[in-house]
């Protein structure tokens, strides 16, 4: 490990301690209680975001332990059907809704204005009350959970079985209503970080010099508008079904149970690359860094990330091919399944060239990244297996589809993204983790990981179904299901050790100064961690890797206020300097907000007028929020330059 | 000497000899494209729109597993939606005012369309409690019921909300405190009423004609 100096070439400007200062004092979160709930700085939120959705990885990683615990051995009675269903609904919902989709965003919402040269990210209250809404919606599902009135329907709630007639009572309603706070948050992220991306960028950082991972942000964000709002509809739809009396799923009344299905899955294809295509810009900036090269191909791994999120549309009938759909219609999405492996290849190709003609720096972050291309062509090869549709109706809700899915969503999410953990820990809280623990954390988690989902294929086909809660000794599955347990509790221990790491860390770990890994990208060019306002002074980019090119000229921006948060607007393509801005202040508002929106979510769970008397609150909250204070606009108007 | 001490040296050089982009000039606020506002109002627009087409497809998913289609077997009546697509399509005229008259900061202007703004919303609102009434099902009676509840709640929704939105911001421009930006916010809103009776049209369409062909 290197440790270099405290101050990198574009920080290190005559020093003006007195301009530092004041930046620091305007972008600062308000002290106290009230300050805390009323904090907007993006680090601030981002980091909360992170412990948050870490902490729902650890929730739904329990829970797992527990289906591995029953399963273990034959006509065990450690936990019961009921339980046993509402476990394994908790799991899928948690990890998939709770834990992937939101834990990408929140690292992106640290991370893209660092690396594009911000000092927010825009709309930064928006920012907050996303988060907020979100961290609401969880704990309602687990409460819920914790009162017996957790969703038993499966991660992606199949109706009928999810419908009023075979799920009576709340248990779904929570489901469905979870499903509205999360998809919410990401949505509104999801305008927060394009909008972030395509004009807040530094002077001279074009399209073509952006860094991949805020490339991969781009179109995951892209991607959220149009596939999260089919999830978003299809809930509704359900919970009106379930609480007012709608028939949309309902074929006694016109209604149709695929309907379901297609909403569903429209959004759940697209939602596996939002998952898989930011680790796919974690892997390009840690192969970057840890080959010390510029990543082989630009153009092709841009155009390569586009591509799969068209594709990644394509796709969702895959899922259904164990439904009743004109085969005609089945061979489309047969081909459109293979067809994506073409953009993956692309990029894994060029990850590959990149290491093959770097000088390999061999540290944890890369560790990570390797196992990605091992666990991620397995669970890549198994999809092309189920992509045909004759295997795929013999394997359909097998064991062998929970191994593909762990496969892929593990390999090319929860690998990558440890990574990504190993490798930006240093800026998030200015101290190295420890590289001995995280070899172990590495080796632990990469063979429990395969020891614990290897043996599911070869149960998947032996014909073991998911979702049962035990099976009698006769089909002879309990040896392999005994190993998978053990594999499971491996990777619980390498959990558990990153943990340790981590909290040591923060105390003991070795300090990490501004650029640690001697890596190319604007967000090393600050301090460890970062000062609250970002960059002491904007600077201006001349190529994709400023850190790793000479100086050139101009160096930075300067008629910058110290004194209010305002930040540079700059062009969408060229992003040469447009407008100055100011951003809103700190204020309490975005929480309130998300609280009486959430008043207003679970209480139309009981009352279908929830709906009416519960939005005035939040009409009320979200015209505070807007309502700007007078002495403030009076102080700015003084300096306003009009277009 | 390796490469990045040489940046530094050149770094340190470049900022004694003051080679900086000085941005101090450059406005404050700015309108259309250049306004992160009209991004993020775009965005909203994409999610809405695609929630629109979803539920559209919906409704015609399920009119083709559909023997009789109204199931109901009575369409909408069309005078009240008729009347309020006109009535939604009029209200372009004073949003397209205020908005030019919020891009040349004329605060005369903006007071003065944006109540005549607020005097529509109250007149589509009003017509839109008779479009339901006049939609000859209910939420409950069938599947088709169902979905064409769907498809006017939401839209309704963005009725409401728009009004709302509108509604505060007429406000504020008549009490202050005012800024620039304020002006922005004024062309952001009437952008987004644009997308609110534009959309209305195919919703129109497949409410009331759907029911028809």
């Amino acid at each position: 490990m290197t440790v270099s100096e405290p101050r990198d070439v574009r920080t290190a400007t005559p020093a003006d301690p007195a301009g530092a200062a004041a930046l620091e004092r305007t972008w600062r979160d308000p002290p106290g209680v009230i300050g805390w709930f009323a904090a907007i700085n993006h680090k601030t939120i981002s980091k909360r975001f992170m412990v948050t959705t870490m902490a729902f990885f650890l929730l739904g990683g329990v829970l797992a332990l527990l289906i591995r615990l029953q399963l273990a051995q034959p006509n065990a009675g450690i936990i019961g059907p009921d339980m046993y269903n509402q476990i394994f609904t908790m799991h899928g919902s948690t990890m998939m809704f709770l834990f992937a989709v939101p834990v990408m965003q929140a690292v992106a919402t640290y991370l893209v204005p660092l690396m594009i040269g911000a000092r927010s990210l825009a709309f930064p209250r928006m920012n907050a009350y996303a988060y907020w809404i979100f961290t609401m919606g969880g704990i309602m599902l687990y409460a819920a959970f914790f009162v017996n009135a957790g969703p038993d329907a499966g991660w992606f709630a199949y109706v009928p079985l999810s419908g009023p007639q075979y799920s009576p009572g709340k248990r779904v309603d929570f489901w469905a209503q979870m499903i509205t706070f999360t998809e919410l948050s990401a949505l509104m992220e999801a305008i927060v970080l394009i909008t972030t991306i395509l004009k807040l960028r530094a002077p001279g950082m074009s399209l073509n010099r952006m860094p991949l991972y805020v490339w991969a942000m781009l179109v995951t964000s892209f991607m959220v508008l149009f596939a999260m709002p089919a999830v978003m509809l299809a809930s509704t739809a359900l919970i009106t079904d379930r609480l007012v009396g709608t028939h949309f799923y309902n074929p006694a009344e016109g209604g149709d149970a695929l309907l379901w299905q297609h909403l569903f899955w429209f959004f759940g294809h697209p939602e596996v690359y939002l998952i898989f295509i930011p680790p796919l810009g974690f892997i390009s900036a840690i192969v970057a860094t840890f080959a010390r090269r510029p990543v082989v191909g630009y153009p092709a791994m841009v155009l390569a990330l586009v591509t799969t999120a068209f594709l990644a549309f394509g796709l969702w009938v895959h899922h259904m091919f164990a439904t009743n759909l004109p085969e005609l219609g089945k061979t489309f999405f047969t081909a459109a399944s293979l067809v994506i492996a073409v953009p993956s290849a692309v990029q894994i190709f060029c990850w590959i060239a990149t290491l093959g003609s770097g000088r390999i720096n061999f540290e944890t972050p890369l560790l990570f990244v390797l196992a990605f291309f091992f666990i991620l062509v397995m669970g890549g090869l198994t999809g092309l297996m189920l992509a045909s549709v004759s295997l795929d109706t013999q394997l359909h809700d097998s064991f062998f589809v929970v191994a593909h899915l762990h496969y892929v969503l593990l390999g090319g999410a929860v690998f990558p993204l440890f990574g990504a953990f190993y490798s930006w820990f240093p800026k998030f809280t200015g101290r190295m983790l420890d590289e001995r623990l995280g070899r172990w954390n590495f080796w632990l988690f990469f063979i429990g990981f395969n020891v614990a989902f290897f043996p599911m294929h070869v149960l998947g086909l032996w014909g073991m179904p998911r979702r049962v809660y035990t099976y009698p000794a006769e089909m002879g599955w309990d040896d392999l299901n005994l190993v998978a347990s053990l594999g499971a509790a491996t990777i619980a221990v390498s959990v558990l050790l990153f943990l340790f790491n981590v909290a040591r860390a923060l105390r003991h770990g070795a300090i990490a100064g501004p650029d640690p890994w001697g890596a190319g990208t604007l967000e090393w060019s600050v301090a460890s961690p970062p000062p609250m306002g970002n960059f002491e002074v904007i600077p201006v980019v001349h190529g994709r890797y400023p850190l790793w090119q000479p100086q050139a000229e101009p160096t930075h921006v300067t008629g910058m206020s110290n004194d209010w948060r305002e930040v540079l607007v700059t062009t969408v393509a060229d992003a040469e300097p447009d407008h100055r801005l100011w951003m809103p202040s700190s204020s309490i508002w975005p929480f309130l907000s998300a609280l009486a929106t959430t008043v207003l979510f679970v209480g139309s769970i009981f009352t279908p007028w929830a709906v009416v008397w519960g939005s005035v609150p939040v009409a009320v909250a979200a015209t505070w929020w807007f309502w700007p204070k007078r002495s403030v606009v009076q102080e700015r108007v003084r300096t306003e330059v009009q277009p | 000497v390796n490469a990045p001490q040489q940046n530094r040296a050149a770094g340190k050089d470049a900022l004694r000899r003051g080679a900086a982009l000085d941005v101090g000039h450059m406005p404050t606020f700015a309108f259309g494209t250049r306004s992160p506002m009209w991004w993020g109002t775009m965005g909203l627009v994409v999610i809405e729109s695609t929630v629109f087409a979803l539920t559209t497809m919906a409704y015609f998913y399920l009119r083709s597993h559909a023997s009789v289609w109204p199931m109901s077997r009575f369409p909408p009546d069309l005078l009240w939606g008729t009347a309020n697509t006109a009535i939604l399509l009029a209200s372009m005229w004073p949003n397209q005012m205020a908005k030019k008259a919020a891009e040349r900061l004329d605060l005369a202007g903006v007071r003065l369309w944006m109540t005549v703004c607020m005097l529509f919303s109250i007149a589509f609102l009003a017509v839109r409690v008779f479009e339901f009434g006049a939609l000859n099902t209910r939420w409950d009676s069938d599947a088709y019921g169902s979905v064409v509840w769907m498809l006017l709640g939401l839209h309704t929704t963005h009725l409401v909300t728009d009004a709302w939105d509108s509604l505060v911001l007429t406000v504020l421009m008549f009490t202050g405190p005012l800024e620039g930006k304020r002006y922005v916010d004024v062309s952001e809103n009437a952008g987004y009423w644009y997308f609110v009776v534009l959309s209305w049209l195919p919703i129109y369409a497949v409410i009331y004609w759907g029911a028809r062909f």
